[in-house]
């Protein structure tokens, strides 16, 4: 029901659409909301978030305005098709499937994965040889739960959690030795607890995209491909000097 | 090492059934068979003195018994599990104890679970059987001067133990079965292979159906040596045929 609906949404936007595909000096954006800290409202009612911060910042390098409409998730690509906004900037994973309805830009964030253990583990990065005969923990059937497995199983073993409630006690009764978990869960179920002195192990891993995703990139009707490759430049030059880095920071703490 | 290649041709064509995840399934049936025989031995072993205390006169022997079986067959063998496992973790500085060791792996505490539990069971079957013995066969013991304790080693516990095996057979069958639940401690089981090969090949019917298929074999299996069992030790109430 949900794709037919799509399909002839798509339809009556490639209906609607006759006229050339606009050079945009305003664009709206789509966001579904809240999924802290990607995009949420602070206390007094404002809309923030790494996509809204970021959302902007690309905005602003390519001397445009742009304002945000809220969007619940299941409907958000009928409503870019339908024109009620120019773009999707909402955590959208970048896949097959949706690329055959939506453009997507580059990725502009891929959720890092990082390792975290005891302060007093003694091991500065993680590779087949520290995690030699060490016992790992993952969350099963995560994409964690898969990159362990295919490149340390063989020389580690591996123990597999339904919550990662679960998975934080173990670590804390000193049944694993080491964790690989989404950075942002990690950061606040072991770095800003009170619950013991634990470390993030090596640097966050995003790579490689078989195991980690494409990440999320920002979606747009298919006919606008030059305003998609103005994001994609902007989006370059904002990591380039550094702003991209000061957002991710103020978000993600340290990278 | 033995040559595969018969193996690698017949799993040449799915995505699912590679050699490593047969070897996944592999290491569960072992941890599997593992965990149930052991608890179920040393469950028996328990269970026999622990029938003889709670069919006693004396309440002070009969009652702890009795509130231990009550405990165990009145809680989920899920949450004793939990308890064991996740709750010994509670104790301040247990790490520093001779126990840690054992209560580290998941192994053990899912043993001692196991064999608690199924204890508690068969000492209420043994207790069931003990207390179903004729009293004509008791009464005549008594009369040939036989002490308490050579009575229960001559009459009372063979002839009990055979009026407990069919449901004991029983017992084994569920205890692999609850068994299952060992993959949420972490234990790669039977069950634990099956839920891998589930969440990574999003593939539930395959992966739980083949976990499936190997109990059905296990059951089988004890079904099988039970039926044996009873031929043999109960041939006596068996109809005499002609030959």
């Amino acid at each position: 029901m949900k794709k037919l609906l799509t399909v002839s949404l798509l339809g009556v936007a490639i209906a609607a659409g006759t006229a050339q595909a606009r050079d945009y000096d305003h664009v709206r954006f789509g966001v579904d909301v809240p999924y802290e800290p990607m995009e949420f409202r602070t206390p007094d009612g404002e809309l923030t978030g790494f996509d809204i911060d970021l959302g902007n910042a690309l905005c602003e390098e390519m001397g445009i305005t742009c304002e945000w409409i809220e969007q619940e998730w299941d409907g958000i690509i009928p409503g870019l098709l339908s024109r009620n906004y120019d773009a999707i900037m909402s955590s959208m994973t970048i896949n097959d499937e949706r690329r055959q309805t939506v453009l997507f830009s580059d990725p502009y964030i891929t959720m890092p994965s990082a390792w975290f253990g005891p302060a007093d583990l003694g091991i500065d990065e993680a590779n087949q040889e520290t995690l030699d005969g060490l016992t790992i923990g993952v969350q099963r059937g995560t994409l964690q739960d898969s990159f362990v497995t295919d490149m340390y199983g063989d020389v580690a073993s591996v123990s597999r959690y339904s919550t990662a409630d679960d998975m934080v006690l173990d670590l804390q009764a000193q049944r694993l030795d080491i964790v690989f978990l989404d950075y942002p869960i990690g950061q606040s179920t072991l770095l800003e607890s009170e619950r013991g002195d634990f470390v993030v192990v090596g640097e966050t891993i995003t790579e490689p995209a078989e195991y980690f995703g494409e990440g999320f990139g920002i979606a747009f009707r298919p006919r606008d491909e030059a305003l998609a490759e103005r994001f994609n430049e902007a989006l370059a030059t904002l990591k380039e000097d550094g702003t991209y880095d000061e957002i991710f920071q103020r978000y993600f703490g340290e990278e | 090492m033995t040559d595969l290649t018969w193996l690698n041709e017949l799993l040449a064509d799915n995505r699912i059934f590679t050699p490593q995840t047969i070897a996944y399934y592999w290491d569960g049936l072992v941890t599997t068979t593992q965990l149930v025989f052991l608890s179920l031995v040393v469950g028996l072993v328990l269970a026999v003195p622990l029938a003889i205390g709670r069919s006693s006169k004396h309440r002070w022997i009969s009652l702890p018994i009795y509130v231990y079986t009550y405990v165990f067959r009145g809680t989920p063998l899920l949450i004793q599990l939990y308890i064991i496992y996740y709750g010994v973790v509670f104790f301040d500085g247990i790490q520093q104890t001779f126990l840690w060791p054992i209560l580290r792996e998941a192994f053990y505490p899912a043993l001692i679970a196991f064999t608690l539990n199924t204890a508690a069971y068969t000492t209420e079957i043994f207790r069931g059987a003990i207390k179903a013995t004729s009293r004509g066969e008791i009464e005549a013991a008594r009369a040939y001067g036989m002490s308490q304790s050579l009575m229960m080693r001559r009459i009372v516990l063979p002839s009990a133990f055979r009026r407990a095996l069919p449901a004991y057979g029983n017992e084994v069958i569920f205890m692999l079965h609850a068994s299952a639940i060992a993959s949420v401690v972490t234990l790669m089981d039977i069950t634990g292979a099956a839920r891998f090969v589930y969440a990574r090949f999003y593939a539930p019917f395959e992966a739980f159906l083949f976990a499936a298929a190997i109990y059905l074999c296990l059951t089988f299996a004890i079904l099988y040596f039970f039926r044996y069992l009873e031929k043999k030790l109960l041939a006596h109430l068996k109809p005499q045929s002609g030959n």
